[in-house]
């Protein structure tokens, strides 16, 4: 990992002296333990700060979106995938852009971790090839990563990048052999009085800060419909309702786009598995129109066009 | 205030007393969450933890708040008319809340509080209707900072009654006349306990490692710490979500919204963040905090020099590292305030 | 002790189209129970809270002064959901005031002095109220020479043209209004406020000015004070900002440590010159 970080290093200071980016976006060690955060390096110097580890989270596609000047990005399969999307959804341009890409190792979840030291508070996590090493106030343990990576790891599909400009590192195995297709498998067995039950049961601890929506390469509306005022589509309140409608709402928005990246379940403070929803309808979108949202540069999603023979029958 | 001994094994008596008339929450372990819920005996809370995840600020402020119904009929003789939503109707304790959020209390009495006109009558009922047992920190956790900004992991500020566990048992220290009204039977403590006490209260603060110089932050003018250049950097990676002012038991920024279903009318508050640029917006369309980093400022300002500056220098944060901890991208706040302070 | 977040209930009285554009109305508003009139003590520069059951409230600048009696007139500019609503309501309706809010004009600090008035556009509401209390028999008196500067785009979106026609008929004030552009059947002054106020040119000496308009015109109408020998002390302006609880808790309107909503609306340009500006 350490090998892969000290190269993400060497090519942002190459690239930043030669002057072929202002910015190379990538991740930086994090203040708390498991959580790198996003770093913006403008000069050589500063890219001594870039990392690379378990703990890279945050979809680095997101800072792209509405930014002036050419810029690098670190990207793994899911960050590339986005960055495919943003070209097809003309919010910038390929030349604008210099990938910096990498096989993701699969990003471990934080939560997993903390849950098996109950009550304990983990001071210091250290890598190792397939291992995690925890040490906390009184404890040592040594994990091994796969058990405690995101689910969304697990289930990926493109570990490496889809576009880049410049592999670092080998050019890795796809998939982590989970099954994509079985994580919407629960809700199907439901009859929809239980999926509603489901449903308000994962969005309960959900207080509403959006942090899902804000860390998500695809909302990058002005106006985010759960914002709109005139007319207010949804309510402000911690109601059920309104809860649901936000969480529903923005799932159907990112139909056919999500690259199941786990960027949402990351960020979120309480927890909620927004997962639950989003791998159903991506699922639906793989058996009609058999798409994977990000793959190609210059594919049609399919939720903005139309062809004549759409399957049309779960219209009712 | 007298001390006392809460003997361990005496906390499921200790407990009924304090339910008899009143709800009593304490902390407890849900779906692997440390989180506020009802309790009636010892073996539900937990004595043993850092701190909840949230802060308990929603009980006195909640997300989401009726503040008054009305008949939505024009032309009715009571239509259209605001009433007032009924005060709590029952006292309450909050068993085992940390120092922090305590002092964190007070803070917000400061703002909620203020004259005849600034009067929350929505807050202060349930303050004045809520007792406040406090836990004493033997172990701060690494991402608290609160001797740095005016707490201390004993302290006893905003609360009724600090509990320190001595290991076999707690020392029970009263500090109102509410909190002395329910330790006043327990036995009374002894010279060592005391000691004891002390001791932890040292042994806890030297565990706290990181924290916030205010220093400079205090003495610069307004302007000057507005017009620094770390603000470019902090906003960088900011997502503008609320995550930091929800779990703060500080924020206290809300919203207010009309709702109606036929007859039914009702006037809500919900918890609101300055980090959503909507918060700002004028109805013209013009935004006077307009960019990411006007909203990532206004919150540390907010809290370290405008509540300083209208509140004869109280902090707006308590050092909980709730947001250190929670914060999507990590952004963290004693690194902010260290910058604004160089 | 009050819950100062719930409304005085109040009925609309009477409603006026003021300006040709028809974005502006007035409402004279008439309080249900005479308690409430009483404990609604006022002064201008304040504001209120109107509240539309069912829609919300909107932060409005009171028009009235209370020499006029217990009434509130209040002009409101259709922009968001709770004025559009109120464009709609009628004479009869109930609705709500919850106030007043703020600080004012400091009028009885100014005792003795000059005072000079500057407004563009609708932002003229409060100094309506101001003109009133200071040009009522129990004041005049104790104020120097005053002084009217109004300008709309047109006239037809001049407000309450009745009254400053009165005040300049009184011979009580000086009172300069103007367009921007000429139009037919206008006879009066012709120009920007700023180019107006040069040609004014009040004098600084024992004088204070009330300013209240849109941004593009206060940005114009400094340089002119400061030419002719203003301190940014004698120069005090109001602000707007959206506010939701109108008493300082809710934490949207502040301009640094200062709440619009209850440290202002009314501020000192040398107050302002320390502040961001974030307004």
């Amino acid at each position: 990992m350490e090998a892969i970080a000290q190269k993400i290093r060497e090519a942002a200071k190459r690239l930043l002296s030669e002057g072929k980016v202002d910015v190379v976006i990538g991740y930086a060690k994090g203040t708390v333990p498991m959580r790198e955060y996003p770093y913006f390096a403008y000069t050589p110097e500063e890219a001594e700060n870039l990392t690379w580890s378990s703990f890279c989270c945050n979809n680095l596609a997101l800072y792209t979106i509405r930014r002036p000047g050419r810029m690098a990005v670190v990207a793994q399969g899911c960050v590339s995938r986005n960055l495919v999307n943003l070209i097809n959804e003309n919010q910038f341009k390929r030349d604008d852009l210099y990938v910096i890409g990498v096989n993701s190792p699969g990003m471990v979840d934080r939560r997993k971790v903390q849950a098996l030291f109950p009550g304990k508070t983990i001071t210091e996590v250290i890598e190792e090839p397939e291992h995690l090493l925890v040490k906390g106030q009184g404890f040592e343990e040594r994990l091994e990563r796969k058990k405690v990576f995101r689910s969304n790891c697990l289930t990926c599909v493109q570990r490496n990048p889809v576009i880049s400009d410049e592999m670092i590192g080998e050019v890795g195995p796809e998939g982590h052999g989970g099954n994509i297709d079985k994580v919407a498998a629960p809700w199907e067995k439901l009859v929809p009085a239980e999926r509603w039950t489901e449903m308000q049961e994962t969005l309960k601890d959900c207080i509403r800060c959006y942090a899902c929506r804000d860390a998500c390469p695809l909302c990058y509306c002005h106006v985010c419909f759960v914002d709109e005022a005139q007319p207010q589509w949804c309510g402000k309140t911690q109601d059920e309702a309104d809860v649901a409608t936000f969480h529903i709402l923005r799932a159907f928005h990112c139909a056919g786009r999500c690259t199941d990246c786990g960027a949402c379940e990351s960020a979120c403070p309480q927890g909620i598995k927004m997962r639950r929803l989003t791998s159903k309808i991506e699922k639906d979108i793989r058996a009609l129109y058999g798409y994977r949202p990000g793959m190609e540069i210059g594919a049609q999603p399919p939720m903005s066009l139309f062809k004549p023979n759409d399957p049309q029958d779960f219209i009712k | 205030m007298s001390q006392k001994i809460l003997a361990k094994n005496k906390l499921d008596a200790f407990l009924q007393g304090l339910c008899r008339d009143q709800d009593l929450f304490a902390p407890v372990m849900k779906d692997g969450k440390v989180g506020w819920a009802p309790v009636a005996t010892a073996d539900q809370a937990l004595w043993d933890f850092s701190n909840t995840e949230m802060s308990p600020k929603d009980f006195f402020f909640p997300q989401t708040e009726c503040m008054m119904r009305f008949k939505n009929v024009q032309g009715d003789p009571q239509g259209m008319i605001m009433q007032a939503e009924p005060a709590l109707n029952r006292p309450r304790v909050l068993l085992n809340i940390r120092p922090c959020d305590a002092k964190a209390f007070q803070v917000l009495d400061l703002i909620f509080v203020q004259d005849e006109m600034t009067n929350d009558l929505y807050w202060r009922d349930k303050r004045e209707k809520t007792t406040l047992i406090g836990l004493a920190c033997n172990d701060p956790c690494p991402t608290c900072f609160c001797t740095t900004v005016g707490s201390n992991p004993h302290g006893t500020t905003g609360l009724d009654v600090l509990l320190v566990d001595l290991g076999d048992k707690f020392l029970a220290q009263a500090l109102t006349a509410k909190g002395e009204a329910l330790v006043g039977d327990l036995p009374a403590a002894a010279g060592g306990d005391e000691a004891k006490a002390a001791e932890l209260k040292k042994a806890a603060e030297g565990k706290i490692s990181g924290g916030v110089a205010m220093d400079k932050v205090n003495s610069r003018e307004v302007m000057e710490l507005y017009d620094a250049p770390l603000w470019d950097r902090v906003m960088e990676s900011c997502l503008n979500c609320g995550t930091c002012t929800f779990c703060c038991p500080t924020c206290h920024c809300f919203d207010i919204q009309d709702e109606t279903q036929g007859q039914d009318g009702r006037r809500v508050r919900n918890w609101d963040y300055c980090m959503s640029w909507l918060f700002t917006m004028h109805g013209t369309g013009h935004n006077p905090r307009g960019t990411k980093k006007d909203r990532v400022r206004q919150r540390f300002m907010h809290k370290f020099k405008y509540i300083p500056v209208k509140r004869g220098g109280e902090i707006g944060c308590v050092g909980c590292g709730r947001c250190v901890r929670l914060c999507p991208v990590n952004i963290d706040v004693r690194q902010v305030v260290n910058d604004m302070n160089a | 002790m009050r819950n100062t977040y719930v409304p005085y209930p109040v009925s609309i009285k009477e409603v006026r189209v003021e300006t040709e554009d028809k974005q502006l109305k007035s409402f004279w508003l008439q309080f249900l129970n005479s308690e409430d009139a009483s404990a609604f003590n006022y002064t201008p520069g304040q504001f209120a809270e109107l509240s539309i059951s069912g829609y919300g409230e909107i932060p409005i600048g009171i028009a009235s002064s209370p020499t006029e009696g217990r009434d509130l007139l209040f002009t409101v500019n259709k922009v968001g959901s709770v004025s559009s609503r109120l464009h709609n309501m009628k004479a009869g309706d109930i609705m709500g005031v919850r106030g007043p809010l703020g600080n004012s004009y400091p009028l009885r600090a100014a005792k003795g002095k000059n005072i000079v008035i500057v407004a563009g556009g609708f932002a003229v509401t409060t100094l309506r109220s101001t003109m009133n209390w200071l040009l009522h028999p129990d004041h005049r008196g104790d104020y120097g020479e005053i002084t009217f500067i109004y300008g709309a785009r047109t006239p037809g979106m001049l407000l309450y043209t009745q009254e400053w026609t009165a005040w300049q008929n009184s011979g009580q004030a000086k009172v300069c209004v103007t367009v921007d552009r000429e139009a037919p059947g206008w006879s009066g002054l012709v120009g920007f406020v700023p180019t107006v106020t040069g040609d004014v040119a009040p004098k600084p000496d024992n004088a204070i000015a009330l300013i209240c308009g849109p941004p593009i015109m206060i940005k114009f109408t400094q340089p002119v004070f400061d030419k002719l020998g203003w301190q940014s002390d004698q120069i005090i302006m109001s602000l707007e900002n959206r506010m939701k609880c109108g008493i300082g808790i809710c934490g949207r309107c502040n301009v640094g440590p200062e709440y619009v909503c209850k440290d202002g609306p009314v501020f000192t340009k040398t107050q302002l010159d320390k502040l961001p500006r974030e307004y």
